[in-house]
């Protein structure tokens, strides 16, 4: 019977949460990696290692690995750094912001806004491409410029057939596409709407979480800061979809695994706050491509529920019907195993939960 | 040989690493680099590229704040200490 484990990644490490195909009980075991900050912690199904992103206030930034399902643990940074001569000499590691294990490799993205790769299951690290020459490039790594927490390079997708295709995410800037491994990048931020003045129209976006159909590599779609968005084109152009929504705000956005046209986000409030509105939990699905949405609150709190839910926060398994995970910035993970359209908590005191994801192991 | 204490937070991460190490070296840096062979990639985790030190990484020699080129004495004490902070 498969093993049904999400790896959730939170402010004191890494935990790893465990049921089978019913996905009915769980158990959870943990912290991992030393209490150290999790911000990513994902599962390589080839090689069954789990990588983890981290940043210690004290030790520095590096990725975590377990190729024993958390039994044991090695850290490490080597090569993960700007040398004198990349970047312009001005960049610094501050955090391991995401990771994406495909196609035989790790990548990472890194803030300041950079792209690691390990080709040897996250021993030793070179960096890939500062994505110099692109717009807003000059930009995004100046101290005038950055926010509470900074801009990195936030997100990486790949393409599940074509290790040299690959979308990243730079922080406040956009999306930006490479086909050929790094070399060279398009930004891919068409029909994106920006509620503030643009220096340059092919950036400037606040991309949060990108997500793309495994039924149909050319669906995407996007949680902004500013709306959902739909591209049906493998993100060269894309069109709104927030009517319907409470708010335009979000951080979670996940795909269904077997229908293009399902999507799932979770509704902030877009002020300071970036709650679940009205202290009332829920996600939202869309189940015809962003037409029309519907609330998904059975066995969620709806009473004094201020919820946050962070950019990696949700996750989606593949069983023929999907369950979706869900953590908070306040350790709850909750759990539907119907699609969304009922929920259950299956942890509640975990430290502040930065990333879920999750994998069916044989 | 220098007498290195090292912060609780090290130990963990490095396959063998004690608390207390003795170390023959000129210079902090030098306990450092030694330290790193020994147990590879612990000069990352106490300095940034340059290399120089985490902003919330201190030494301290015979009780005096310390940089990574101040020297050592044959009986010096060399203490690592991670900044009391965070919750």
């Amino acid at each position: 019977m498969p093993q049904t484990v999400l790896f959730v990644g939170t402010r004191k490490g890494c935990f790893i949460l465990e049921s089978d195909e019913s996905r009915r009980d769980w158990k959870a075991r943990g912290p991992f990696c030393e209490g150290w900050p999790i911000y990513h912690a994902v599962h390589d199904p080839d090689s069954g290692t789990i990588y983890a992103a981290a940043a210690s206030e004290w030790h520095g930034a590096g990725v975590w690995r377990s190729p024993d399902l958390g039994e044991t643990w090695e850290l490490s940074s080597e090569g993960l750094a700007y040398d004198d001569g990349a970047g312009g000499g001005e960049l610094k590691i501050s955090k391991v912001s995401t990771l994406s294990a495909a196609h035989g490799r790790v990548l990472a993205g890194a803030e300041s806004a950079g792209l690691f790769e390990s080709r040897d299951g996250a021993e030793t690290w070179s960096l890939k491409s500062t994505l110099d020459g692109q717009p807003g490039r000059t930009r995004w790594n100046d101290p005038a410029n950055q926010p509470p927490g900074h801009l990195g390079l936030s997100a990486i997708m790949p393409h599940p057939d074509d290790a040299s295709r690959f979308w990243a995410i730079v922080q406040g800037f956009g999306i930006f596409e490479t086909t050929d491994d790094g070399e060279s990048w398009t930004p891919r931020n068409k029909g994106l709407r920006a509620d503030w003045p643009l220096e340059e129209p092919e950036v400037g976006y606040c991309v949060h979480k990108l997500v793309m159909s495994p039924v149909d590599n050319d669906r995407m779609y996007q949680q902004n800061h500013v709306g959902m968005h739909r591209s049906d084109d493998g993100g060269q152009s894309w069109v709104e979809i927030t009517d319907g929504l409470p708010t335009e705000f979000g951080f979670a956005a996940a795909v269904h695994p077997h229908d293009r046209d399902t999507f799932y986000v979770i509704p902030l409030d877009p002020g300071h706050g970036r709650c679940m509105p009205d202290g009332k939990a829920a996600v939202w699905r869309t189940k015809d491509a962003g037409e029309s949405w519907e609330r998904l609150d059975k066995g969620l709190p709806q009473t004094d529920a201020y919820l946050g839910v962070l950019r990696e926060g949700m996750a989606i398994d593949g069983y023929e019907t999907p369950g979706l995970y869900f953590g908070t910035s306040t350790g709850q993970v909750f759990a539907s195993a119907d699609e969304g359209d009922s929920w259950k908590e299956i942890a509640s005191y975990l430290p502040d939960i930065w990333s879920v994801e999750v994998a069916t192991i044989e | 040989m220098a007498d290195v204490h090292l912060p609780p937070t090290l130990p963990p991460l490095f396959t063998g690493l004690p608390r207390r190490v003795e170390i023959e070296a000129a210079t902090t840096g030098e306990a450092i680099d030694r330290l790193d062979e020994q147990w590879p990639g612990l000069r990352d985790r106490l300095c940034e590229p340059g290399p120089v030190l985490r902003r919330h990484i201190n030494l301290y020699v015979d009780g005096e704040r310390a940089g990574l080129d101040a020297p050592l004495e044959a009986r010096s004490r060399l203490d690592v200490i991670a900044a009391i902070s965070g919750g």
